[in-house]
């Protein structure tokens, strides 16, 4: 409770901040300031199992160990990617006050979608969640790429938000017991789903497919994510993909968790496609930040695979996935905003002259490939070993780990170009890099080897209380 | 120093000195200071091995196994242990790299920091490999290994190395995921790991023991021992897995080969006999003819490629193939004398193929050139190159009297037993084996001296003293093998007795 009520008062004073600031630095370190107290405060409910304010909720939200600590990573990922880009969201436009706000109302919703208990909750965190990021897609107003990614989005997502909102009222009406929007109280009887029921599943699991771009409904995101500026694109591939993963994983354990084997079969069809897509179509990307989005698209193939199990592991997993992603996508987004060639070739020679961004660029990417001593490989493994409990097909299991074979390819031509290959252009780069810059990346790093060492530091959070 | 009192034990002992030493050796900046230090902290791995082969027979000594909690509730622990098996093929790499740093001594690497940083690294990772007892443990090591090389191979290689190095990479990759599935599935079916009262710690455990134990169905195992057996098949390599191989052993950098080829195959068969064959008895039996199959066709079409090879370390790339194929299709009769074999041959085979690879990186360093077209009559002016590697070309082809010899005649023995027509096919391959080696031995090195080769330097001390290690152990081994086969006993017996 304590992250909605503070992300949403702080998205406010952000944004009438702005008449107030005079520098164009100032909206950075008030962001900062916010979001630790967020962070704090969000620490002291998980710790207490109390929040500061109490309302009558009426039980449509719920907060427990694991809905708070998955809120806690969200943030500190959010507070990661402010410091190493601060600087970078300062350039993206005039308005930099006003992103710092819509990043806020993006937690806001991020922290209902963790937390909702109802459908009407849960739509409205999607919603508070999205809206903001159709506008900061479009906040590069000078690059035509910008607007059509923007329009883009906002055009299919509200197309997707109509299909959810459609697919609730089938569940509401549908429902065997007395209507009721609470996701405990959806009951299908005896037997086969009913119809109704079986539309609504269907329509939500389309919106919510949308939302975290799993295939077929992905089409959206290599444009978006293109288009946008790199600082919003690395906050929209993990963060929000998170999230939306959180809420996805929420609603069918919950609402849908006993009809399992009816609806596998979707999820089954669902991460083979994910994986095949994101893995083929990623391997051709010449655009490191084009290819890191088809990746993204084929790391949500595998955080699929927590819908596909809904057992202890996969709930696990998919924070632990959430974690070991969002910081190695952060870092390497980071990595690729310096750059002034965003193309693989506009690696080469990395190492040579920035031997601390090679170092952390090439953790990061063994940690998205899978290799043991990340995070990542823990992040697969508990997937992969969540998948094999389940006992259901098999065969699905072993495409994945072919697939993530295929996603070496792609990561590792960047590694091949950071430190194998001679480079003509970077040598006359101008370089805006901290020494603060540096340590931030290897802290991130630290954690991901740490993460990759000990995944326990935040799964025993998970059952902190329940 | 009484052995009881030790409190640190052998086996991480092997695994954290190097991995110590290998980061401490990125912070050097000289070169000498590099190689002096690199061989140094070698010796020491060495000499614990040693120490680990001398209390071998006292089973009192807790010293050999080691057991850290880790993922206490996922029933993953960080235990290593090293029986008969584990002893012999650690001492294997821990003699390695010292021969390997002393052989290379003179070659000058760029960043010498990185590159021996990075083969220390690679010492640490296999050692984990052959001592690990705990499934997550092991696949940890096993891709840790590969990683360091992956590196070395890239930076350091020759013309064509970043196709090469990616392909292994990739291949192998594969490979260890799919084992991965494999591991999970086991895992999934081992029993519960319970604490003094009886009370649950963990639903599974990743443990050695807890995996032998797992119930498997007939059906389960057959998959699973694909899954298991393309992994340790990409890395021996068995036919058809082995494209990756002549490439990368002909682009990477010559103490790089040496690892891969006298360590890193190794892992492969540990693999099939600390985890396959245990694991998988039915599958093994119902899928052995398969497997002895595919690895003599892999010897057969191995050897008859060898012969046809200009390039030296071509050549013996596939003539490695040939030897691992061989161990390959021996383990898999699950006869003892096979067996007995096979364990010494781990040995014979890394020391003798060293042995190989050094006197080709001398003749590559002093004349620039491998193909065998280009080189004649270095005996001429390097007679005590051409004695030591007359003798190591015995090796090769496991003439009596090397240690190849008791190696090859015991698995010949093993397969013999197993089915007769197996053991004519694959016997074909020693007279091959005699064919590409004395002819390159006589093309290479007898003959006329041409423009070129007349330039050639005898070798100097230092490579000298190794290849007179290498020859030494050739004969020793060759001529008293008995400790060697002592030491493995254990290993042996356990995996014959599961296949009574």
């Amino acid at each position: 409770m304590n992250a909605i009520i503070i992300t949403a008062v702080w998205g406010i004073v952000m944004m009438f901040g702005g008449v107030f600031f005079k520098q164009k630095s100032t909206p950075k370190y008030w962001a900062i300031v916010g979001l630790v107290l967020t962070i704090i405060a969000n620490g002291i409910e998980l710790i207490n199992q109390k929040s500061f304010f109490t309302f009558d909720l009426k039980n449509m939200l719920t907060f427990n160990s694991f809905n708070l600590t998955f809120i806690a990573v969200a943030l500190l990922c959010t507070l990661l990617l402010f410091l190493l880009n601060g600087r970078d969201i300062e350039k993206v436009g005039n308005n930099v006050s006003e992103y710092f706000a819509l990043i806020f109302f993006v937690l806001c919703g991020v922290s209902i979608a963790a937390t909702f208990n109802t459908l009407l909750t849960l739509f409205l965190g999607i919603e508070i969640l999205s809206i903001p990021l159709y506008i900061l897609t479009a906040s590069d107003k000078r690059n035509l790429k910008s607007n059509e990614a923007a329009l883009k989005y906002f055009l299919m997502g509200s197309f997707s938000t109509g299909i959810l909102l459609m697919g609730i009222a089938f569940l509401y009406g549908g429902n065997a017991a007395t209507p009721s929007f609470y996701i405990s109280n959806i009951t299908i009887g005896a037997g086969k789903m009913p119809v109704m029921i079986a539309i609504g599943l269907v329509f939500i699991l389309i919106a919510m497919s949308f939302k975290v771009s799993a295939a077929p409904f992905h089409f959206w995101a290599p444009d978006v994510y293109d288009g946008a500026p790199t600082v919003f694109t690395s906050f929209m591939a993990t963060i929000v993909k998170a999230a939306g993963f959180i809420a996805f994983i929420r609603l069918f354990a919950y609402a849908f968790g006993t009809m399992l084997d009816q609806w596998q079969i979707l999820i089954t069809v669902i991460i083979a496609a994910t994986l095949l897509i994101g893995n083929l179509t990623a391997v051709f990307q010449q655009s490191v930040k084009r290819m890191l989005a088809y990746s993204s698209i084929a790391q949500a193939g595998f955080m699929m695979f927590a819908l596909f199990a809904l057992n202890e592991f996969a709930k696990e997993g998919i924070v632990l996935y959430t974690a070991a992603y969002s910081l190695a996508t952060i870092g390497l987004f980071a990595i690729l905003i310096k750059m002034n060639d965003y193309t693989i070739d506009g690696f080469n020679g990395l190492a040579k002259q920035q031997p601390v961004l090679a170092f952390t660029a090439t953790v990061f990417l063994l940690s998205l490939t899978g290799i043991p001593l990340t995070a990542g490989f823990q992040a697969k493994l508990f997937m992969l070993i969540a998948a094999v409990k389940d006992g259901h097909q098999n065969w699905l299991v072993i495409f994945a780990v072919l697939c993530a074979a295929i996603s070496a390819y792609y990561y590792f031509k960047v590694i091949q170009a950071i430190y194998f290959k001679e480079s003509n252009t970077l040598a006359t780069q101008d370089w805006d890099i901290t020494p603060a810059f540096k340590i931030l990346l290897i802290i991130t790093a630290s954690l991901i080897v740490v993460l990759g060492i000990f995944p326990t530091l935040i799964t025993d959070w998970l059952h902190y209380f329940l | 120093m009484d052995p009881k009192n030790i409190s640190v034990t052998f086996p991480h002992v092997l695994i954290f000195f190097p991995l110590m030493a290998g980061l401490i050796t990125f912070l050097f900046k000289k070169d000498a200071a590099v190689k002096s230090w690199a061989l140094f902290s070698s010796i020491i791995t060495l000499c614990v091995s040693l120490l680990s082969l001398y209390y071998a027979n006292d089973s009192a000594l807790s010293g050999l196994a080691f057991n850290y909690e880790w993922l206490k509730y996922l029933g993953a622990s960080f235990s290593v242990s090293l029986d008969g098996m584990g002893r012999l093929l650690t001492f294997l790499t821990a003699i390695s790299f010292p021969v390997i740093f002393v052989a290379t001594y003179n070659t000058n690497y760029k960043n010498a920091n990185i590159f021996y940083g990075l083969l220390l690294l690679t010492q640490a990772g296999l050692m984990g490999v052959f001592a690990a007892s705990d499934a997550l443990i092991f696949y940890f090591f096993w891709e840790l290994a590969i990683i360091p090389v992956y590196f070395l191979c890239s930076k350091w290689g020759g013309e064509k190395r970043l196709q090469a190095t990616f392909k292994f990479f990739i291949y192998t990759f594969t490979g260890s995921l799919l084992m991965l599935v494999g591991i999970i599935y086991v895992y999934l079916h081992t029993a519960p790991v319970y604490d003094v009262a009886h009370a649950v710690i963990s639903e599974h455990s990743f443990a050695l023991s807890y995996f032998y134990a797992a119930q498997l169905s007939a059906n389960q195992q057959n998959w699973l021992f694909w899954l298991f057996f393309i992994a340790f098949a990409i890395k021996m390599p068995v036919f058809p897995f082995h494209t990756w191989q002549p490439d990368t052993y002909e682009q990477s950098p010559s103490a790089v080969t040496m690892v891969l080829s006298g360590v890193m195959v190794k892992m492969g068969l540990f693999g099939v006999i600390r985890w396959l064959l245990p694991m998988f008895p039915l599958a093994v039996a119902k899928f052995d003819n398969v497997v002895i199959l595919l690895s003599i066709i892999g010897i057969v079409y191995a050897s008859l490629l060898a012969t046809r090879q200009d390039d030296l370390k071509r050549l013996v790339a596939y003539s490695s193939i040939a030897h691992i194929g061989l161990m390959s299709a021996t383990i898999f009769t699950t006869k003892q004398i096979g067996l007995e074999g096979v364990m010494i041959q781990m040995f014979n085979h890394g020391i003798n193929i060293i042995g190989l690879w050094i006197v080709i990186e001398i003749i590559e360093m002093q004349l620039g050139v491998r193909k065998i077209s280009q080189l004649a009559g270095v005996a001429h002016k390097a007679p005590v190159l051409t004695i030591m590697l007359v003798v190591i070309a015995f090796a090769n082809i496991a003439l009596p009297l090397t240690n190849a010899f008791v190696g090859e005649f015991m698995m010949f023995s093993g397969l013999f037993q197993f089915n007769v027509w197996f053991a004519v096919a694959a016997l074909v391959s020693i007279i091959l084996a005699a064919m590409y080696t004395l002819n390159m031995v006589q093309k290479v090195f007898y003959g006329t001296a041409n423009s070129l080769t007349d330039t050639i330097k005898e070798i100097s001390v230092n490579e000298q003293v190794v290849l007179s290690i290498v020859v030494v152990a050739i004969f020793l081994t060759g001529i008293y093998p008995q400790p060697l086969f002592n030491l493995t006993k254990d290993t042996v017996i356990d995996i014959i007795t599961r296949f009574k």
